[in-house]
């Protein structure tokens, strides 16, 4: 991997609904090329990080900089050209249920290129490729099985070639050898591409297997407790909530 | 099966002995436990708590839930409880209820609001229903005008598909409810005018309301009921799916994506099925007036003809734009503003149809006042 610099940084972030404050006080540096992990229990605001890093969701305070630029205070144009480098997976695919799958990554293609009918197909079929799903360009996203629909998803978060993908929660309801796949896959990704992979999960072998970077969120002090390399933190963190976490309820009171 | 029994006594040295006996089951009759918290929180409160449970039989959630009223109820008083008499079975289960301490503030107090707070919020929510109803018009006037200069993302496959389904899918009910009320209408006419001999205007009576209100109204109900109904659904169920959340991402806004060819495909619609549910009613008047009258076909269909004026019918199909574009508006709103679940669907659906048909009806009203003052 290339040496380490910083693409993605996260500052005093304080996010929520209404007055309620989720998460607050965030502070994280992704690098390029990074598989970022995003983890916490259940209900600690992970996938709520996850939208405002897309642009979904408005912080409270705080912002994230991509390559040094602030996502939230920039304008409707250079927001635009900031979405333009992500993708996203969503929890369960979130493919666009009245359209076929080639007409779904079509419809990403055609917003940012211009490309002909003809070669449109193409792109499509090599993106249905590279997820192992040739030959189901006419398939409607309710008659793929589970693991199928995030492949899918998958191949439309792809489909701009994206500096950055994001993934919610990828091996959710997968069985653990489809999970293990979209893992590789991952990795991949990473290793041929370059991307940056930003995941929000919590399932422990995930999280060792793919990820060298992370932020561990807590949702009683409703803020960060850990960032950095899941293994070390599992390792050495003093944090003993960390360690538990990282080590199924396993961890001994005191740091060795 | 052996009755539920539970004893309680207080020994000499301050212990509380409690023993449980017979089969302890969901379906049994329990007896009540009340005697035994009583104990628990009298002054000075027994030592320690023990139980027996040897003559225990069966055992279940019954046994459990009792438990653990019993165990919170010992610790709130601070009395010792010792569980050893237990099956090794609701001993565990028992630990692993109280193993995760309940999370501050996580247990929610349910009182009800007084009478005037609750009608105040639910003020205050109506009000704020109309600003995000205007907010969103706004944001569609936006998006029309992008759409229309061909700038906003749209699949024109869509837009076809939007015109078949609010339109031709809609003939055979709309066919159906003004054919039949176009005759209801000749047969209250003929009821009533025959009285003066004037008979033969039914036609005029059947062929006037029919172009300037009926056929706008009742088409406008349908669609309300039909198509309203399906936008909002099938808006919020993607709105569910995050299928809503993935357009943004991409940079296309959903309103010129899914909204506004929607609302193109109803205002294009509208007066279509308005002016065809116009001809569906006179054809039943007239099917009713050539029964019931001694007139001949020609003859009242000439009646019609003389009845009815351009500018009831253009009245009449301006209205059914305006219905259709409120129908589109209130099922397309809800749509997206709809929660996140199965249970939110159906509420957005709901209030899309009651909204759409308050709003057909308002400006129904407000049109007729306009329409009279202009000598239309």
């Amino acid at each position: 991997m290339n040496q380490a610099s910083p693409q993605i940084e996260v500052r005093n972030l304080t996010m929520g609904y209404g007055d309620f404050v989720v998460q607050k006080e965030l502070e994280f540096v992704i690098n390029r090329g990074d598989v970022f992990i995003i983890m916490g229990g259940s209900g600690c605001g992970k996938s709520t990080l996850l939208k405002l890093m897309i642009g979904l969701k408005q912080p409270m305070k705080g912002d994230v900089f991509y390559d040094g630029v602030p996502f939230w205070q920039s304008g409707e144009d250079e927001q635009r050209a900031a979405k333009r480098r992500f993708g996203t997976l969503f929890q369960s695919g979130a493919l666009w249920s009245s359209m076929t799958l080639a007409e779904n990554i079509g419809l990403a293609l055609r917003q940012y290129t211009d490309l002909g009918e003809s070669e449109m197909r193409d792109v499509v079929s090599y993106k249905l490729m590279l997820v192992g799903l040739a030959g189901f360009e006419d398939y409607y996203p309710n008659e793929l099985s589970g693991g199928m629909k995030k492949r899918a998803g998958l191949a439309r978060a792809m489909a701009l070639d994206p500096e950055i993908l994001f993934f919610d929660e990828p091996s959710a309801g997968l069985d653990p050898l489809t999970a293990k796949r979209l893992d590789d896959l991952i990795l991949e990704i990473r290793d041929s591409l370059g991307t940056t992979i930003i995941v929000v999960t919590h399932e422990l072998a995930s999280i060792f297997a793919i990820g060298n970077n992370s932020v561990f969120l807590d949702a009683d002090s409703k803020t960060q407790l850990a960032t950095g390399n899941p293994a070390d933190l599992r390792d050495n963190h003093p944090d003993h909530q960390v360690r538990d976490f990282l080590l199924r309820g396993q961890a001994e009171e005191t740091v060795a | 099966m052996d009755n539920a029994g539970l004893n309680h006594q207080l020994l000499n040295d301050g212990t509380l002995a409690v023993s449980f006996s017979g089969d302890w089951l969901l379906e049994s009759d329990l007896p009540p436990l009340e005697p035994v918290l009583d104990v628990l929180e009298t002054v000075p409160a027994p030592t320690a708590l023990s139980i027996d449970a040897t003559q225990l039989g069966d055992w279940d959630t019954g046994l459990l839930s009792t438990l653990v009223r019993l165990r919170r109820t010992a610790g709130q008083n601070d009395v010792d409880i010792d569980d050893s008499g237990l099956p090794e079975g609701a001993r565990q289960l028992l630990s692993m209820a109280f193993a995760v301490r309940e999370r501050e503030g996580a247990r929610r107090h349910r009182k009800d609001k007084p009478f005037l707070e609750a009608v105040g919020n639910r003020t205050l929510d109506q009000v704020a229903d109309v600003r995000d109803l205007l907010a969103f018009t706004g944001r569609l006037v936006m998006s029309l005008g992008r759409v229309l200069r061909g700038k906003g993302t749209y699949l024109r496959a869509h837009l076809v598909q939007y015109i078949q389904e609010a339109g031709a899918e809609a003939l055979p009910i709309v066919s159906l409810i003004s054919f039949l009320i176009g005759m209801i209408f000749a047969f209250v006419g003929v009821m009533q005018l025959q009285f003066f001999g004037a008979g033969i205007y039914t036609a005029n009576l059947v062929g006037i309301a029919m172009v300037r209100e009926m056929a706008p109204i009742m088409t406008a109900i349908i669609i309300a009921g039909r198509t309203g109904a399906a936008y909002a659904a099938e808006i919020g169920t993607m709105k569910v799916n995050e299928e809503i959340d993935a357009l943004t991402t991409l940079g296309i806004d959903p309103v010129d994506f899914l909204v506004s060819p929607r609302v193109i495909a109803l205002v294009l619609m509208m007066p279509l099925l308005t002016l065809y549910s116009s001809l569906l009613g006179i054809i039943g008047g007239t099917a009713v007036g050539l029964t019931m009258l001694d007139v001949s076909m020609p003859q009242y269909v000439a009646q019609t003809i003389n009845a009815i004026e351009l500018n009831s019918l253009l009245g009449g199909l301006f209205k059914s734009v305006v219905y259709g574009s409120l129908i589109a508006l209130a099922g397309c709103q809800q749509g997206m503003a709809c929660g996140n679940s199965a249970m939110a669907v159906g509420q957005s659906t709901t209030k899309a149809v009651v909204m759409g048909i308050v709003l057909i009806v308002v400006s129904a009203s407000v049109l007729t006042v306009i329409y009279i003052n202009l000598g239309i």
